[in-house]
């Protein structure tokens, strides 16, 4: 059981790991620093409850915040690029988040240890759960209240003007100048949104892992977040969801019985369902498909 | 309302522009034509800030508008269609009008969330308006992709009617239209006039030029060769020169 709960807290992390790439993907940029945004959730998280001793909510929400400052920061600079240069620009960024960890060492006594992010060796002792005795179970609905809490926010937004603004910059740069919509102001929002999302996700990745050193955070996992949404599909918030279950619930986990020939397999369905499904696995029409099968009518004013 | 003057713009050697000045005053309906190549789209998108001038000033409303982007040339109150059709084809009929609904008494008077999150009564009144002068009242649900190529026409120009603009510049909206078409677009042209906005027309159907200006320039290698009443451009002998020798402008083939 406890196997299942730890795929479904790991699912639960990636999709808020997806989805703080899916925001920025609807103005139509690319960023490959989203592991840098999680990392600093991971390592700001991990710091305040071990160093610091806070609650872990506050915690969660301090790292995040300052995950977002930094997206804050880094997209003025980063979104005056595009496309290709723009994914360097943020791999750049994720590196130097990564190789910053590898280096901070910040150790403090504590009950007879020394705790803390311990450089090359990584940061250990981010036992909160474990020091205040919460079970598998009330993990996994911890992790999975913030995913579903920003799913939500997510899916309202889309359905709002802010969310139509957002697509409309994605497919149409000059149009959406000439309707009046700054181009910086909507993008860095948007990185801004994505890197506190990330931010979240790092907070509880590092909890739940209760271990995390530099390796995590490399550039293999800034591809698994854009891969979520471009696999997804960008017509929902859904479409992440259902890539990552796809990903890391089938193609990592159930793979798992082929060894060595998992990473061949996984290659070839990954682009299997791209070509099957060339705008994602949950595009508008199996959402509308879905729909009838619940009974439900599409959105009267909104996009299906 | 609308002062450009000694306005150029080279690309290389090229004279797009050269030395152009005009006024638009307002309230009126001015027309800007000329042979292909002489130089309008690319005095729309100076003035609209999507290129930056060699040379020269645009004022509007008094205001200096050289360097600025074009987010907020709009919402000075200048805003466009495209020669090209530029929607969102991915957002519905009804999205791209919401979109657009951003002008600056907006960001005065409501506050932040019903401006980014919600549709309040008066957004959706609004809409509701920009969708009956689009005639696609029975389309907002539609992917803008979807819909016809008059439609989509119509519905670049409510849109840019939705940014409540004070000056509005309609790049060619007639291309590729039929008479039918073309008398709906002079009557939504007035429509809109009426509501207060000046009017700046490219185009190079003169049914429709000669039909609704007030004052027409007249371009030719970027140089404006002449100016003057739909009447006093058809006279005119440098303009009849233009378009390579046609003793009457008015069959719009060059």
């Amino acid at each position: 059981m406890s196997y299942y709960l730890g795929l479904a807290q790991l699912i639960g992390i990636h999709t808020l790991l997806g989805l703080s790439a899916y925001v920025l993907m609807l103005t139509g940029q690319l960023s490959l620093g989203q592991a840098g945004f999680f990392a600093i959730g991971a390592y700001c998280a991990g710091i305040l409850t071990v160093i610091f001793e806070l609650h872990i909510v506050p915690a969660l929400l301090i790292a995040a915040l300052l995950a977002a400052f930094f997206a804050f920061l880094v997209g003025f600079p980063a979104l005056r690029v595009k496309g290709l240069m723009l994914v360097v620009a943020t791999i750049a960024f994720g590196e130097f988040v990564r190789l910053f960890f590898f280096n901070l060492s910040w150790r403090v006594p504590r009950d007879g240890i020394h705790v803390g992010p311990d450089s090359t060796n990584g940061f250990r002792e981010i036992r909160y759960f474990v020091a205040n005795g919460w079970s598998a179970w009330e993990i996994t609905l911890f992790v999975w209240t913030f995913v579903l809490l920003v799913m939500a926010a997510l899916w309202w937004t889309d359905r709002s003007r802010a969310g139509a603004v957002l697509r409309a910059v994605g497919e149409d740069e000059l149009a959406a100048q000439s309707v009046g919509l700054s181009l910086t102001t909507v993008k860095v929002t948007a990185m801004t949104a994505g890197g506190f999302i990330a931010g979240v996700g790092g907070a509880l990745y590092a909890h739940t892992a209760t271990y995390v050193d530099h390796l995590t955070f490399t550039v293999l996992l800034a591809t698994f977040a854009i891969s979520y949404p471009i696999l997804g599909g960008l017509s929902s918030v859904f479409g992440t969801l259902v890539a990552v279950i796809f990903i890391q619930g089938v193609l990592v986990e159930g793979l798992r019985f082929m060894g060595d020939w998992r990473s061949i397999v996984f290659g070839l369905l990954i682009v299997v369902a791209m070509n099957l499904k060339p705008s994602g696995l949950f595009d508008a029409r199996t959402a509308r498909l879905l729909r009838r099968a619940v009974g439900l009518r599409g959105g009267e004013k909104s996009r299906a | 309302m609308l002062e450009l003057s000694g306005l150029s713009k080279h690309f290389g050697g090229v004279k797009a522009v050269d030395e152009l000045d005009l006024t638009v005053n307002e309230g009126e309906i001015v027309g800007l034509i000329g042979p292909n190549g002489s130089g309008k789209s690319t005095t729309i998108n100076l003035i609209c800030g999507v290129f930056g001038e060699t040379a020269g000033t645009v004022r509007f409303r008094g205001e200096l508008m050289n360097g600025k982007p074009p987010h907020q040339r709009l919402r000075a109150g200048l805003a466009r269609t495209f020669q090209n059709i530029r929607l969102f084809p991915n957002l519905t009929v009804w999205q791209n009008l919401w979109v657009a609904q951003n002008s600056p008494q907006d960001v005065s008077a409501r506050g932040f969330l019903p401006r980014w999150f919600g549709a309040t009564r008066r957004t959706r009144r609004e809409i509701a308006d920009l969708l009956d002068l689009a005639d696609l009242g029975h389309k907002d649900d539609e992917l803008a992709s979807n819909l016809a190529f008059g439609e989509q026409r119509r519905l670049e120009f409510a849109r840019a009617a939705a940014t409540r603009p004070r000056l509005l510049l309609l790049d060619e909206p007639a291309a590729g239209m039929n008479q039918q078409e073309i008398a709906d677009l002079s009557r939504r042209i007035h429509r809109v006039r009426d509501s207060g906005v000046t009017i700046l027309l490219v185009e190079h159907v003169m049914e429709l030029v000669m039909g609704v200006t007030e004052q027409i320039a007249v371009l030719n290698f970027g140089r404006k060769i002449a100016f003057g009443t739909p009447g006093e451009v058809q006279r005119d002998k440098a303009v009849q020169e233009a378009y390579l020798g046609a003793s009457d402008p008015g069959d719009g083939s060059a």
